[in-house]
């Protein structure tokens, strides 16, 4: 045991707890959007990906890192997209809709995204 | 510790910092997507400084670059092409298939730091085996978990509970496999046996999340997330990186508090879901009158109901966003609001496939937010509501709940029976997830609306456009 994973096992802990403590005042309208940036946050595995290829020099090293940089930039990527996507529908009040039907009636549907 | 690595990890905190102040922020909608921004800055600096570390490495070979590359932008392409395409009543299944990216990338990080030290001379450090097999185990049962999951939402694999004979023992044979051969890892580092318990842990997840049904998905989803935080963390721990280990650790306290709403909302315990719900699903088609006057009701006088009251609560349910119908429902509200109604929306935590999906359903079918109230925050108001719209929802209105002795006993409920009158819209009688009759049917006070939630509530916007000339 060193002393390195001490210091490891201090940070995650207390990372731990602030977690607990911020995310415990999180209303529940907001909760979807808080596991996407949750999820988010999680694609900071990409920084251990691209780590993967300063020791990388075999093909089983290469495979690994082309996998893992490619799951977690997807994680990364789409996670940000897709929260921000959902919070720009957060809105105070309604939003003015265009003359004539609303487009709700028109389509049925929107996929809701301009993005 | 030279001034460049000093520089890197001060880098690493600041980002650190972001991913806090993101979270915090997002304590209200008025400042969540603040939060959004500030954590995506922490993150395009977090990724800056490891590329600055990569490149000062200098030992990235050329296959290397392009490999890493590579890898990066078809990622980064997948991510933004599911982003933005996605439905939001698909939310669930993309959050899904992220923990599955998250985890998997997790576990082979530290998959290649342990085959190179294995390759070593001086051989695999201890303090580095113990979270290289909780990696690779936690990763590995989200990998396979939040597939599972993501594929029981999407409706590919069957959302019902599926067990076959021995599907518990095979669970459980896995996790002694996994267990095992992690134990064995720490006296003897070898490959082989990584191999084989990254097999056991994604059989070990498959097992688990099969025989969950559709109903309990609000819960697996934040276990699987905060499974994927910890197994992040652990990357960590292996790679020696603190901003790994910190948002890791953020992210597997988020999971965990989510789980535990959810749970609790259900009134039920994490291992009383994991074994195996009651019921068999959330579409028994099961028509069972319950004991008592079933009192149904024509779209027309429903809606003149709800054209003459003042104060209507709207209960959307799964059903609801399973007929794709939020955007009707936010039309009719709009237009009850027009003739002076007070329009609020009761939302059960548990309504829908993840925790909070119902607001987002709503939110994105033009709904202020502020009209979206949470169960304690409603409940009192039911008793001055002149007409409660229960659409899609079921067990999280039934009376039963309040007595001992019934399935759903002392689970938290809306309540809905409080209110003057009461309207529900159903395709019929049947059962909701918990499998028992409803008694909010068959009081006094209820009509039946009998259709298809986005037809029943489009007949009701006709009908009230009439009334009102």
């Amino acid at each position: 045991m060193t002393a390195e994973l001490l210091t490891d096992i201090t940070i995650f802990v207390l990372a731990l707890l602030v977690g607990f403590e911020v995310i415990s005042k999180v209303p529940a309208t907001l909760h979807t959007p808080l596991m996407s940036a949750a999820n988010s946050i999680h694609g900071i595995v990409l920084a251990g990906a691209m780590l993967i290829a300063v020791t990388a020099d075999n093909a089983l090293g290469y495979i690994l890192a082309f996998v893992a940089a490619a799951f977690a930039a997807m994680n990364v990527v789409g996670g940000y997209v897709v929260t921000g996507r959902m919070l720009k529908m957060f809105r105070r009040s309604r939003a003015p809709v265009p003359a004539g039907d609303t487009p709700a009636a028109v389509n049925g549907q929107r996929t809701g995204g301009r993005a | 510790m030279t001034t460049f690595h000093w520089v890197t990890q001060l880098l690493y905190v600041a980002s650190a910092v972001c991913f806090v102040l993101g979270l915090h922020l997002m304590n209200s909608p008025a400042t969540a997507r603040r939060g959004n921004q500030v954590s995506t800055g922490g993150m395009a600096l977090a990724i800056a400084t490891t590329f600055a570390l990569v490149v000062h490495a200098g030992t990235v070979t050329a296959t290397g670059w392009i490999v890493m590359i590579a890898g990066i932008l078809v990622g980064a392409g997948a991510g933004l092409y599911s982003a933005r395409t996605v439905q939001m009543t698909a939310m669930p299944q993309l959050v899904s298939l992220f923990n599955a990216v998250g985890g998997g990338a997790a576990a082979l990080v530290a998959v290649h730091d342990y085959v190179r030290l294995a390759g070593a001379t001086t051989g695999v450090p201890e303090s580095t085996t113990i979270p290289t097999i909780l990696d690779v185990l936690i990763g590995a049962v989200t990998f396979s978990g939040s597939i599972i999951a993501a594929g029981k939402l999407q409706g590919v694999i069957n959302a019902a509970p599926v067990t076959f004979r021995g599907s518990r023992a095979a669970n459980i044979a896995a996790a002694v496999v996994g267990v095992g051969g992690g134990a064995y890892m720490i006296a003897t580092p070898s490959v082989p046996v990584m191999i084989i318990i990254i097999l056991a842990a994604l059989a070990f997840g498959v097992t688990m999340v099969m025989p969950i049904g559709g109903a309990d998905m609000p819960v697996v989803i934040s276990l699987l997330n905060a499974f994927t935080g910890t197994a992040v963390a652990m990357a960590g721990f292996v790679i020696g990186n603190w901003a790994l280990i910190i948002a890791g650790a953020l992210v597997g306290a988020s999971g965990s508090i989510l789980t535990k709403l959810m749970a609790d909302a259900m009134n039920r315990s994490l291992r009383n879901i994991m074994i195996g719900g009651f019921g068999t699903g959330d579409s028994t088609p099961a028509v069972a009158g319950p004991g008592g006057d079933v009192r149904s009701v024509a779209a027309d006088d429903a809606a003149i109901q709800l054209a003459y009251a003042q104060k209507i609560i709207i209960v959307p349910g799964y059903g609801l966003a399973a007929a794709q119908a939020q955007h009707q429902v936010a039309e009719l509200a709009a237009l009850l609001e027009e003739r002076g109604a007070e329009v609020s929306y009761a939302i059960h935590p548990v309504a829908g496939r993840m925790p909070g999906h119902m607001n987002v359903l709503l939110a994105e079918a033009n709904v202020p937010y502020p009209q979206l109230k949470e169960m304690e925050e409603i409940n009192p108001e039911f008793s001055r509501a002149d007409v409660a719209l229960v659409i899609g929802a079921n067990d999280v209105t039934n009376p039963a709940a309040r007595r001992v002795g019934t399935a759903i006993s002392g689970m938290p409920i809306l309540d809905v029976d409080q209110a003057k009158s009461i309207i529900v819209i159903k395709r019929s009688m049947g059962h909701g997830y918990a499998g028992i009759d409803n008694e909010l049917y068959v009081n006094p006070k209820t009509s039946m609306l009998f259709a298809d939630a986005k037809s029943a509530l489009t007949d009701l916007i006709a009908s009230v456009k009439t009334l009102v000339g």
